[in-house]
């Protein structure tokens, strides 16, 4: 039972001379959730492929659930389960003729399929609209739908590809509600996003950037490990102040929050307040509080280290610093536009 | 044993979810009933070989009750209708030229000494030497646009038809060369020949095209990659793709074969089995045709192309529209590489000829040898895999 349910060594994808995924180590411990998080474009999705038996690796070795991929991909497929990041059951299929559709090409019988479709129409209050087409429901209902037909055979793994980036808060954290519920039940998860909100709920985090893995921990740990303080910083002109201390070797990056300025400072300065207040700033800081770290700032300080020199991530928090393209085009990349020609000069290099 | 009912499982899962689609998709179902209908009433009206009434003018130089006589008998074959007339020859020439008329009659001034050589020549009652220019000479001449060979031909078959008329004479009682006896068809109807054609030619267009972008539609929905993560293999997804099709296409052939026999009054000599049999076969082997294409189109518009690619042939080089026989060699063998050339065959031999189940053996198993190697084809081509 202590074995990881999955265990990959230096995975590999190139698409032509693009390194989608470089050398990723993963090791996901059974009956827990185990985030990927990114911006788009990092290789997440080539990565959930990769483990789901979808493409073939470029070089490295993945063993899911004791079955070497891409050998026993077959093997493997009865049980995982796999939630696309765009919708992919039948828009003009019904709730339940989706759900009856996926149950019978997993060979359950009748009756087990009758039952398990009740159930998952019970558990994910589908049960109203069970007569209502696929194409036809919210974002947050087809979400629902999706987590239903890829749990409906009980897989012991479950991949989630972004499964709420259409789905509003309130089901995003009843959608997360129903995660934990699977993990109780015996199931173990690996969630890909780009929402920090979302990267905190999970036990054990990687943070993706342009095929790497940057960083691999929980939550706890990696924002105790972060090699960063954060200060909170007021004054009468933010964006004059932000540009200075963004020129600032000791600054990983200022970002402005409302009517403050949240300032990365590399740990190596013990004391960031007086450091901070003996830079002879224009105008002066009226106030300086050091504050709590959040996955963004750990997300910030792991990401970009020697290309971003005070670029931030931009609330709402996502990260879509870098657009581009992942060569499975799924580019709803919203990049921030100045992130991402610095990281195209990046990739040519 | 278990792993069979799994199979069958996932079949009857995916036909029941391709009937589903295919009952709330109004126009496809709609198209599957009309495309039939209306092409049957179409071409079983539109399709005629025997060409009549083709327009043509008259340049009469003789201007006599003889000359009338003759336009009238030549009129009376139905083969031509005077609509145009002239003075001039060259301006005959000048409304062929326009496509007014396709050809033009020119009646000489000397045409009562002529019908009268023609006559003594006919009535045996002098045997010239036929390379005496005097008397080898014809009553009137043809001038035709030979573009069209089909109404070349039809105008060519009146070279010898017999003056009787012109000569007061009883019938000519001159013995042909030839005894022909019509077989099967002896109205000579092209509706006969031509609506169990439409059978294979409306097959193939309905049954390749649905499949043809049955597998590419998955993927353009973004279904694709939710199926290919489940443990369904590519053959169970051919066949669960193609059996609500074989269904839809003995619709459409029962459709076909009912108004053809009410309306153009076709009629059905063979046994409905080896009638059913050879259906079958073809219908699979289009569908399996279909489902090749599908898994090399990247998209629906480039599943269509690839089906009007595969129907034109079909429909030209198949003995739909032309003899197979007339075809030069390479393009026979062409036509032998396509379904509908093995089909039309077989659909004719059992439905006019009364062929029995084991005469169409040959094309039959043909047909099926085609289906398993579409099946296979594409169940090899389908990988579930993105890369």
């Amino acid at each position: 039972m202590t074995e990881p349910v999955i265990e990959a060594r230096g995975l590999t994808r190139r698409f032509g001379t693009l390194t989608a995924v470089d050398a990723l180590d993963l090791t996901v411990e059974p009956q827990t959730i185990y985030g990927f998080l990114g911006p788009n474009g990092c290789g997440k999705t080539t990565t959930v492929r990769m483990l789901t038996g979808l493409l073939t690796p470029s070089a490295g070795t993945v063993t899911v659930l004791g079955h070497q991929l891409p050998r026993d991909a077959e093997l493997l497929k009865r049980r995982i389960g796999y939630m696309t990041q765009k919708f992919s059951l039948y828009d003009d299929l019904t709730v339940a003729e989706n759900l009856r559709f996926v149950a019978h090409i997993y060979g359950l019988s009748h009756r087990i399929a009758r039952q398990r479709i009740s159930e998952l129409l019970s558990t994910y209050a589908l049960e109203p609209m069970h007569n209502r087409r696929a194409g036809r429901m919210s974002g947050g209902q087809r979400q629902r739908l999706a987590l239903a037909a890829a749990t409906i055979h009980a897989p012991t793994l479950l991949f989630l590809d972004e499964p709420t980036s259409a789905v509003d808060p309130e089901n995003r954290r009843d959608f997360w509600e129903r995660l934990f519920d699977l993990i109780d039940a015996g199931a173990s998860i690996l969630v890909s996003t780009h929402y920090m909100d979302e990267a905190e709920r999970c036990h054990r985090l990687a943070i993706m950037e342009s095929g790497h893995k940057r960083a691999d921990g929980s939550p706890a740990e990696l924002m105790a490990a972060m090699g960063a303080h954060v200060v909170e910083v007021e004054a009468p002109d933010l964006r004059a102040l932000k540009q200075q201390l963004a020129a600032l070797p000791e600054v990983i990056s200022a970002a402005q929050l409302g009517s403050r300025l949240r300032v990365l400072v590399r740990d190596r300065i013990d004391d960031p307040i007086n450091w901070l207040k003996a830079q002879s700033l224009q105008p002066a800081p009226t106030g300086l509080d050091l504050a709590r770290p959040s996955l963004e700032d750990v997300f910030v300080t792991s990401t970009g280290k020697s290309a971003r020199q005070g670029s931030s991530l931009e609330r709402p928090s996502r990260a879509d610093g870098d657009a581009r393209a992942d060569a499975d085009a799924n580019t709803e990349a919203a990049g921030t536009p100045d992130d991402t020609a610095q990281h195209q000069e990046d990739h040519r290099r | 044993m278990n792993g069979m009912l799994q199979s069958a499982r996932r079949i009857l899962a995916i036909l029941s979810k391709e009937l589903t689609q295919l009952r709330r998709d109004r126009t496809t179902l709609g198209m599957v009933i009309m495309i039939p209908l209306i092409q049957l009433l179409l071409f079983g009206y539109a399709i005629n070989t025997n060409v009549r009434h083709i327009p043509v003018a008259l340049v009469d130089q003789a201007n006599s009750g003889l000359s009338r006589v003759l336009t009238q008998t030549v009129e009376a074959t139905q083969v031509v209708t005077f609509t145009e007339r002239y003075v001039d020859i060259s301006a005959a020439q000048a409304a062929i030229v326009e496509g007014r008329v396709r050809a033009a009659l020119i009646i000489p001034p000397d045409l009562s000494q002529r019908v009268a050589r023609s006559a003594s020549v006919g009535a045996g009652l002098q045997t010239p030497p036929s390379t005496d220019e005097q008397t080898s000479r014809p009553v009137a001449q043809w001038i035709v646009d030979g573009s069209d060979t089909m109404i070349a031909g039809a105008i060519k078959s009146l070279r010898a038809m017999p003056l009787t008329e012109l000569l007061r004479r009883p019938a000519n009682r001159s013995t042909p060369t030839f005894a022909v006896a019509l077989f099967f068809n002896p109205e000579q109807r092209t509706a006969i020949n031509i609506v169990p054609g439409l059978v294979a030619v409306i097959l193939t267009m309905t049954m390749v095209m649905f499949t043809s972008a049955a597998i590419v539609r998955e993927s353009e929905r973004g279904n694709m990659e939710m199926l290919i993560n489940t443990p369904v293999r590519p053959l169970e997804l051919m066949l669960g793709k193609i059996a609500p099709y074989i269904l839809i296409g003995l619709v459409q052939t029962t459709i076909i074969l009912l108004l053809g026999h009410l309306i153009f009054d076709v009629p059905l000599h063979g046994s409905l089995l080896a009638l059913a049999v050879a259906t079958l076969a073809f219908i699979g082997a289009s569908l399996a045709l279909g489902l090749v294409l599908s898994t090399i189109a990247s998209n629906q518009l480039q599943a269509t192309q690839m089906t009007v690619f595969i129907l034109l042939p079909s429909i030209l080089l198949s003995g739909f529209m032309f003899p197979y026989e007339g075809m030069p060699i390479p393009a026979q063998y062409i036509a032998e590489v396509l379904p509908a050339t093995h089909f039309m065959r077989a659909i004719r031999a059992v439905m006019l000829r009364d062929a029995s189940l084991d005469q169409v053996a040959e094309d039959t198993l043909w047909l099926l040898g085609f289906m398993l190697l579409g099946l296979l084809l594409a169940s090899l081509r389908f990988k579930k895999r993105l890369d």
